[in-house]
């Protein structure tokens, strides 16, 4: 177990490092550094700033080293916390993800439960009753789920709850509440707004456990320790409930940690048209402002938490199994 | 105890019946293909699913002859007309029309367009309409559209409405279809070379060479792609032109797609290389050529393009992805997802739903592609039921 | 054979192959309803178990000789049903029962199944869960059969760990089945099958995965237990060698049916079917010359689809009467007292 751990974190530590190189390259990629854009915004609301200023600022941001010294100051600041400043928000980008960081979390809780809830089940009778008409439908259902792209689903849910009780299905919080203390009024008002985005952002990864679920059981239910606890007498519900399923959950269970960061990730599609307060709509905007600071931090955010849930993961696999815990003991 | 008097595992042991009489004779033998083939025929919907899938290969090359107007010509005044549906029939009397489009003014003065079932336009099949060039000729013949001596302004067919310029819907998404479709397609050749090459470098060389690229993969496959092509969409700068933009964001889609197909290749070669028929054939001193060519290479045929039609349908999705968001392809680019980019407003989409059907068809396509693969890819299974 | 298992008779209820038959298979059809068409795995079968014997089961892979066993406790699986027959039970009680009748998840068969038959599996490695220990895997069975305490249950499953000769047995009760070997684990289940007395055991290969050691060990073990606690065995096996070491009576089977069956001396010293004597025929012997060729059965098992029409066996068959047994199907008729054979050499 010691090696394992010691192996997937050296694995960990050089998939962060890769990921930060590549969020580096994506936020040096757009033609002129950052200091032209910022000329070229402050010049929109009138603002002049004459060449040496522009040189000097350059200076600051070391922006006239060379790459490599620019990537190793860059990592270096973000590793001590500090993720720079937001021209577009026009607020240090730390704060500007903060801010909505906690809606941002809480949709994709809430589509991890949702996920769980319906997949799982769904998953289980599927392969129990396989080829029946539930079967079918769940498989047809799971398709459907895969297949559509979620800013397609939030687009004519939107559109249908519009158009017929002339809802407007954005954000997160009635008008009323917006900047409201809170109160068990809000809580509640949000969590009437977040049904919606919660089931739409769980489609696609509900439609994939039902099917990892049902492939899963499906294998696992030809296993000979199945038959051999058949035969002991046990009722059959009990039997895959205790033994099959108990095989297949435990890999659903410890992907919940590599599932979130996807989900975080995935929100962002669906933010921009529910227009829900989230990092997602945040990033988004910085990406079309070429607000590279905010927009670098939130890849290299979104990456980096998703290689240390992929991390956290395989512990948890790796300690479900009791082949994989006891190993070298 | 009497040792060894185990009745033969025939099936474990062919080479154990040293008989003359032999019963396979009677016993139908199949070629790898065929078997695949009847595997696939059983599973219905992706028999159904392939016939839609070709069907949209057919409007790629065929986009401007399936189209009745020219995509780009725009009258503002018809803005969001609603669509003509195709009607068959005149009571009961089989003839091809749409209703026609009456422009009246409205309190604004602004001329608007209502649908008058009363009066028709006729529908002409082969008739003559915009010029376009299809395999190098210049044509301007449609399968069907409006062509009459004496054309009026209401002689019009949208069979799918108009978008806020005025432009035909229905052609758009002709021309849309294949844009979309032609990014896949390059998508899953530039995935193809890069997974093939490394997918079998890996596989063949095994060892460091395959943990260094495994390894990668990983990585790759591990960083949630959403931000990262995002962020990468939104690198390009705007001016570039839509040719260099295409392939800027063919490039982009396919980045993230290979590793999947790498996979593959690598785990069939692998897999390929413990089976029973390839250590029998290396045993019976079949040419390393042979082996491959004639052993491997059938079984992994079926995966490689189960594996492709998924992975196009992913490449749909993310096209139209990023160009919803405006990140993607730009207008005047006519694709899916500058076609659904119209319809972010509700209020228009509540006014013009129509908007919508450039969705419907992304849906259709991206499940018939899902369907065609996993059927595939089930059949090409050989231990699937 | 008779006599050797009357001396030792410890109860009142009779025993041995004189005495009424504690479990006797009629008609037994489980059929395959495949994609491609029904599979008659099973076609037909007949034999009865004796109280206190063992009854072999042998033919080659595919023969249908599992799917029988599994048919007995009714956990075939899908796409596998039982489509007719009888299979007639005496239970502890006395008490004779179609377990047919009972739904194969009803609470009755569950009863039974488990705990007054038992059953063991060829794979000891793969038959147990690695996510539960051992302990926790036994103990279901008792909890199921018994009426015992949590403590009272360890303690009998510790007591016949240590009687099946795995050492250590109360602590291998907190230890993963992985960490057992093969040969241990085999034992372990033979316990598990044991812990709720059964009146039957059916053993599907239980030797097949183990190597030549061990599989006598097995062997000796599972005589051992016949004897100590007066139960019939059910013995399915494709190795002839084993069953001239355990089985007091054979029942041979072919694609599904029952071509030959009668005491195993009878079997081994004047086999009647054509198919039992290539059988046997195809055992090297200490008399074998070296550089002589063994024998074997011409032909291969026929796909169970492509059915043979008449009597299954005759393309392989050396003694094949052109028009007999291509047309007609043999019936299972009684030769002597003892044999049974299905055959047209002994129809009249």
């Amino acid at each position: 177990m010691l090696s394992f751990i010691i192996r997937r974190t050296i694995y960990a530590i050089i998939a962060m490092w890769a990921v930060s190189v590549i969020s580096f390259v994506i936020i040096n990629l757009p033609a002129g550094d950052f200091v032209t854009t910022y000329i070229a915004t402050q010049a929109a609301t009138g603002n002049v700033i004459l060449a040496d200023e522009a040189e000097n600022l350059r200076d600051v941001y070391g922006l006239n080293d060379p790459i490599y010294v620019q990537y190793v100051k860059w990592i270096t600041r973000i590793v001590r916390g500090e993720l720079g400043f937001s021209f577009e928000f026009n607020a240090p980008v730390r704060q500007v993800i903060e801010q909505n960081l906690a809606n941002t979390l809480l949709l994709a809780l809430g589509s991890v439960v949702f996920i769980w809830i319906v997949g799982i089940p769904i998953g289980i009778y599927s392969a129990v009753k396989q080829y029946s008409p539930g079967d079918y439908v769940a498989t047809f259902l799971g398709f459907l789920g895969l297949g559509i792209p979620d800013f397609l689903i939030a687009l004519v849910v939107a559109y249908l709850v519009f158009d017929h009780f002339g809802i407007l299905l954005t954000g997160l919080y009635s008008a009323e509440y917006l900047t409201a203390p809170w109160s068990f009024g809000k809580a509640l008002d949000l969590a009437q707004h977040l049904v919606l985005p919660v089931i739409i952002l769980g489609t696609a990864g509900t439609a994939s456990l039902i099917r990892i679920m049902r492939a899963n059981l499906l294998d696992e239910l030809k296993k000979p320790y199945v038959t051999t606890a058949r035969a002991k007498g046990v009722t059959e519900w009990q039997l895959i409930m205790k033994y099959p399923v108990r095989y297949a959950l435990n890999p659903v269970l410890s992907l919940t940690a590599y599932i979130l960061p996807f989900l975080i990730s995935g929100s962002v599609v669906l933010s921009y048209v529910l227009d829900l307060p989230t990092v997602g709509r945040d990033f988004l905007r910085a990406l079309t402002a070429q607000d590279i600071y905010l927009s670098g931090a939130i890849i290299l955010g979104t990456g980096w938490l998703t290689i240390i849930g992929t991390f956290f993961s395989d512990l948890l696999l790796a300690w479900v199994d009791p082949r994989i815990r006891l190993e070298g003991d | 105890m009497v040792a060894g008097s185990q009745v033969g595992h025939q099936s474990d042991t062919p080479g154990s019946n040293i008989s003359d009489v032999d019963a396979e004779g009677e016993i139908e033998v199949m070629s790898q293909r065929q078997l695949i083939w009847r595997r696939f025929k059983r599973h219905r919907l992706a028999m159904v699913a392939t016939v839609i899938v070709v069907l949209f290969y057919v409007v790629v090359v065929f986009a401007d002859f399936l189209a009745t107007n020219d995509p780009e010509d725009s009258e503002a005044d018809r803005q969001y007309t609603p669509p003509q549906w195709l009607r068959l029939f005149d009571g009961i009397k089989p003839d091809l029309h749409v209703c026609r489009l009456v422009g009246t003014r409205d309190q604004f003065f602004r001329k608007v367009y209502e649908r008058d079932c009363e009066q028709k336009v006729d529908i002409r099949v082969f008739g003559r309409g915009y010029e376009y060039s299809l395999f190098g000729l210049k044509l301007d013949r449609h399968l069907f559209g409006v062509d009459h001596p004496e054309l009026t302004a209401e002689d019009t067919v949208f069979i799918l409405g108009t978008d806020v310029q005025g432009r035909d819907m229905y052609s758009r998404l002709m021309r849309g279809t294949r844009l979309s479709l032609l990014i896949g397609l390059i998508g899953i050749f530039i995935s193809l070379m890069m997974g093939t090459v490394l997918g079998a470098v890996s596989g063949f060389y095994g060892g460091f060479v395959d943990n260094v690229i495994q390894r990668g993969i990983e990585i790759i496959r591990s960083i949630p792609t959403v931000p990262l092509y995002l962020g990468l969409a939104a690198a390009f700068p705007a001016d570039w032109s839509v040719e260099r933009r295409f392939f800027a964001i063919t490039i982009v889609v396919s980045l993230f797609a290979w590793t999947e197909l790498a996979r593959v290749v690598r785990g069939r070669y692998l897999a390929m290389r413990q089976e029973d028929f390839v250590t029998a054939a290396i045993t019976a001193g079949a040419s390393q050529r042979r082996i491959i060519f004639r052993h491997m290479l059938p079984s992994f045929y079926s995966h490689i393009i189960a594996a492709s039609t998924l992975n196009l349908a992913f490449m749909v999705i993310s096209e139209t992805t990023l160009s919803f968001l405006g990140l993607g392809l730009l207008p005047p680019a006519i694709s899916y997802g500058t076609l659904l980019f119209t319809a972010q407003n509700l209020q228009t989409v509540a006014l013009a739903p129509w908007l919508l059907i450039p969705g419907l068809f992304v849906v259709v396509l991206v499940l018939s592609l899902n369907f065609m693969g996993d059927g595939i890819r089930d059949a090409a299974d050989p231990y699937g039921s | 054979m008779t006599t050797e298992t009357a001396t030792d008779q410890t109860t009142e209820q009779p025993r041995g192959l004189d005495a009424d038959p504690v479990i006797s298979v009629r008609d037994l059809e489980t059929h395959f309803f495949t994609d491609e068409g029904v599979v008659r795995a099973v076609d037909g079968v007949n034999f009865d178990v004796h109280p206190g014997t063992t009854m072999g089961i042998v033919g080659e892979s595919g023969c249908g000789k599992s799917i029988t066993a599994k048919s007995i406790l009714q956990i075939v699986e899908a796409p596998g049903r039982i489509v007719n027959g009888e299979i007639q039970y005496r239970r502890q009680s006395g008490e004779a029962v179609n377990l047919l009748d009972y739904p194969a998840n009803s609470g009755r068969m569950r009863a039974i199944r488990g705990g007054e038959i038992s059953m063991i599996f060829q794979e000891p490695m793969t038959s147990f869960s690695s996510l539960h220990t051992f302990g926790n895997q036994i103990d279901e069975a008792l909890k199921l059969h018994t009426n015992l305490s949590k403590d009272e249950r360890f303690e009998l499953a510790v007591d016949w760990l240590a009687r099946v000769g795995i050492p250590n047995p109360s602590q291998r009760m907190h230890e993963y089945p992985f960490r057992f070997s093969g040969g241990q684990l085999q034992r372990a289940m033979i316990a598990m099958a044991m812990c709720t007395n059964p009146k039957v055991l059916i053993a599907d290969e239980p030797t097949t995965a183990l190597d030549v050691t061990t599989q006598a060990q097995i062997l000796d073990l599972l005589q051992r237990m016949q004897e100590e606690n007066d139960m019939a065995i059910v013995f399915i096996t494709h190795d002839l060698g084993v069953i001239a070491e355990i089985a007091d009576e054979v029942t041979v089977m072919y694609l599904g049916k029952v071509v030959e069956s009668g005491p195993v001396n009878d079997f081994f010293d004047a086999p009647l079917h054509p198919y039992s004597r290539a059988l046997l025929t195809s055992i090297p012997s200490m008399f074998t010359g070296s550089r002589e060729r063994l024998p074997s059965i011409s032909g291969s098992i026929p796909h169970p689809q492509n059915r043979p029409s008449g009597c299954a066996f005759h393309p392989r068959c050396q003694s094949f009467i052109n028009g007999v047994c291509d047309i007609r199907e043999p019936n299972l008729v009684s030769v002597n007292e003892e044999q049974d054979v299905s055959c047209f050499l002994y129809e009249d």
